[in-house]
């Protein structure tokens, strides 16, 4: 490695110290000049770096759409499943193999997943969900989805959205998430720092990325650039980790503000120790 | 992952096919139960969330049927040996995630007890009404194995077979119970481990995950089956993939891929059919029967070569994949097939003995009785 | 009404001044590395570099983007912070620690 202190400019390189971690082979990865999904991809594979958990107990599964995709560009055991359903196949994986560190990647948990999301949170399910949240169906052209803030316009709200997006943050925590934090994918050092408290949490953890999507959603509201929308990021965003879930909606307007933080981190029996205290009972009862 | 003895429930017993059923999971050694209550098969969820607890061994109800087959499929590919029970309207969300095991070969097995429909139909009567869905509900082009037990003994028997199957196949197995079945009470003779012949998945033999191919067929059809954590560092899709396990939208890729899964079974029919053959080497009229209809058209058999009429049976165990070579074998004889249902099976036979077939149909809700079946022979005679 | 007595005297002020308890602190130095053939001229490294080291290259990849170049002059202002290489989405481009730590 060249070292010259006299200054030199760029050096032009094939590999990248991450190689490693990523399907060298499938690079160039999918995802649109200026999505954020890559570096949510990098924040994790920081986070794999500074656990201790080795990597072959890493899994990633993931469901359908662009952050589908993660699954597929990371070297590691990683399923890329149905749509919605990411969840109950990550569950049944951490399931019968506690030792797993199961992370779910997924887009659209809320709409086909919804259901999935609510229970294995209500269950405390030792699953981490990392929802990159973009605000529409990127991958199948820009869609409306249960993110969609009101008034946005995309493919199928031509006349502007007339629903209210979730608030997902507010949804986690209600249906009983351990950790629950959202970070933009400007914030990469925070979102990389959550994602390793989320390995080191008991129970299900959620952490929402707020992303761009230049080519689906972003352009077709206020945001015509990755750039534009990462730089509305930094003036319009607030971190505060105590702020009232209820009040932390996004509007994804201009003058709007994002607030990000780790806003929920508790201690809570998991589905495994209940099913341990199942174990227990059954056992002690003879036939 | 082995069974451990002392889990089995040995002995002879007085069950019905719902206990059976649980039973046979858990000789099989099951390790993983995920479903969803719906009638007729509450009894066996039932069973099952008391019995694998006591062996230690895991019982979850999820929130829907959809979670419960998304959520075997990922404990199968954590190494346990999984299995989900329902019937018709579960069966029908299942579908997709069915596809889906079929896609990533991930081995687990699906009881569907079948009840009246279509739609919410008679929850707590007979109907054979989802023979045609087991084998082509799922979208796209992909092969079943389905077993259809006559008996709390055979639902027993049959559910190791299917566990054993869908361990050596790489495949979602089907167990087509009935509510007959599932509710009659008989005896039940549970042998003890050393008796029961088990069948793990075949795991790889590559000493790292540089250079291995975790869809690569051996000479079998079938890839070695790589768990999560064990190194391998695999990536499983539901799209096309090649070798890899890599997405590739492509024809040709597609045409290698499924054309192998498809073989995979094709290839193994003899290994895989069972039917039973009752007093066949005679018979002018031939019974093609299955599940609880077998019952009643044993008795009509009975009572017709008692009056000197020349039947015989061929019961089908495993309706799917068909026995189409048998029924080739058979055509000369009139065939009479006799269903809960508005003629499911009957197609197939039909198409196999390429000429008309006597239909004996009941759309649902009650047992065919074996005078009904016995009028039909008389007729034919 | 409470008046608050908002003057600091200079004896506060000498307590508050930060004391070095070491040597004086070392920026670090960088050494930018490009994967050309990934980048997808998102704009995020040079936007977002705090020394602002980078500029769109007048150079393209294969696909026709227009990859990141260090700015002529700039050769020595890389300090590591490592906001390119965490920032990128397409693991284009990264830095490396050049100086003694």
């Amino acid at each position: 490695m060249p070292v010259n202190l006299q200054g030199s400019p760029e050096i032009k390189t094939d590999q990248h110290p991450d190689d490693a971690y990523l399907r060298k082979d499938r690079l160039p990865h999918i995802w649109c000049p200026g999505c954020g999904i890559g570096i949510g991809v990098k924040a994790y594979i920081e986070a794999l770096k500074l656990s201790k958990i080795p990597l072959n107990r890493q899994v990633v599964v993931s469901g359908i759409g662009c952050t589908g995709r993660v699954a597929g560009y990371l070297n590691l055991d990683s399923y890329h499943t149905t749509h919605g359903r990411a969840i109950p196949f990550a569950s049944g994986m951490k399931l019968v193999n506690p030792d797993l560190e199961v992370t779910v990647f997924s887009g659209d948990l809320f709409s086909i997943g919804g259901n999935h999301f609510i229970h294995a949170a209500r269950r405390n399910v030792g699953i981490n969900v990392i929802c990159c949240n973009n605000f529409n169906y990127g991958m199948t052209g820009g869609q409306v989805g249960p993110t969609t803030p009101t008034g946005a316009f995309t493919l199928t709200s031509p006349y502007g959205n007339v629903e209210d997006g979730f608030n997902l943050p507010y949804v986690a925590a209600a249906a009983g998430a351990v950790f629950v934090s959202r970070w933009t994918t400007l914030h990469f050092r925070n979102l990389r720092d959550a994602i390793l408290r989320a390995f080191g949490k008991r129970g299900f953890t959620f952490i929402e990325v707020v992303s761009p999507c230049p080519t689906a959603f972003g352009r077709r509201n206020e945001f015509p650039d990755g750039l534009d929308e990462m730089e509305w990021y930094r003036n319009n965003s607030v971190i505060d980790h105590r702020a009232e879930l209820v009040e932390i909606g996004l509007a994804m307007k201009k003058d709007s503000r994002i607030v990000v933080g780790n806003f929920v981190d508790i201690e809570r029996p998991t589905s495994m120790d209940h099913y341990q205290q199942v174990l227990h009972r059954a056992q002690g009862e003879q036939r | 992952m082995s069974t451990d003895p002392g889990t089995i429930f040995v002995g002879e017993h007085f069950m019905s096919g719902d206990e059976a059923c649980a039973e046979g999971a858990i000789a099989a050694g099951c390790s993983f139960f995920g479903g969803y209550p719906i009638t007729p098969t509450s009894e066996l969820q039932e069973r099952l969330s008391r019995r694998l607890p006591q062996v230690g061994r895991l019982f979850v109800q999820f929130e829907d049927e959809i979670a419960s087959m998304a959520a075997i499929v990922g404990a199968s590919c954590a190494g346990a040996k999984a299995m989900t029970a329902t019937s018709g309207p579960g069966f029908s969300l299942m579908q997709e995630n069915i596809g889906l095991a079929f896609m990533m070969e991930v081995p687990c097995v699906v009881v569907n007890i079948q009840r009246g429909g279509p739609s919410t139909g008679l929850p707590t009567l007979l109907a054979q009404g989802d023979m045609m869905q087991v084998r082509f509900g799922s979208h796209g082009d992909y092969d079943v194995i389905a077993y259809a037990p006559s008996s709390p003994q055979e639902i027993f028997d049959c559910t190791i077979k299917a566990f054993n199957a869908a361990e050596k196949y790489r495949t979602p197995v089907f167990v087509m119970g009935d509510e007959l079945v599932a509710h009659m009470t008989e005896r039940v003779v549970i042998p003890p481990l050393e008796k029961i012949e088990l069948v793990e998945r075949k795991r790889p033999e590559a000493a790292s995950a540089d250079g291995f191919l975790p869809f690569k067929a051996e000479d079998d059809l079938i890839p070695p089956m790589a768990i999560a954590g064990d190194g391998y560092k695999i990536h499983v899709t539901g799209l096309t993939h090649n070798e890899k396990g890599y997405p590739h939208i492509d024809p040709d890729t597609h045409d290698q891929m499924l054309s192998r899964m498809l073989r995979k079974i094709k290839d193994h029919r003899d290994e895989i059919i069972e039917y039973e053959e009752i007093e066949l080497q005679d018979a002018e009229i031939v019974l093609v029967t299955y599940g609880s209809t077998a019952r009643s058209a044993l008795r009509a058999l009975r009572l017709a070569r008692e009056k000197g009429i020349k039947v015989g049976m061929l019961r089908l165990i495993t309706p799917w994949p068909f026995p189409g070579q048998k029924i080739e074998e058979i055509k000369g004889a009139e065939l009479i097939v006799p269903e809960v249902n508005a003629g499911q099976m009957a197609r197939e036979i039909e198409r196999w003995a390429r000429k008309p077939i006597h239909r004996v149909n009941r759309l649902g809700g009650a047992p065919i009785h074996p005078q009904e079946i016995m009028n039909r022979i008389e007729e034919v005679a | 009404m409470i008046m608050i007595d908002l003057t600091i005297n200079e004896k506060q002020l000498e307590r508050t001044e930060r004391k070095l308890l070491g040597p004086e602190p070392k920026v670090p130095r960088g050494q930018v590395y490009i994967i050309t053939e990934r980048c997808k001229e998102c704009g995020f490294c040079w936007t977002f570099c705090p020394m602002d080291v980078l500029e769109k290259s007048e150079l393209s990849n294969v696909k026709g983007y227009h990859y990141p170049r260090v700015k002529d002059g700039k050769e020595t202002a890389c300090i590591n912070c490592e906001t390119c290489t965490l920032i990128c989405p397409e693991f284009a481009i990264y830095t490396e620690r050049i100086d003694e730590e």
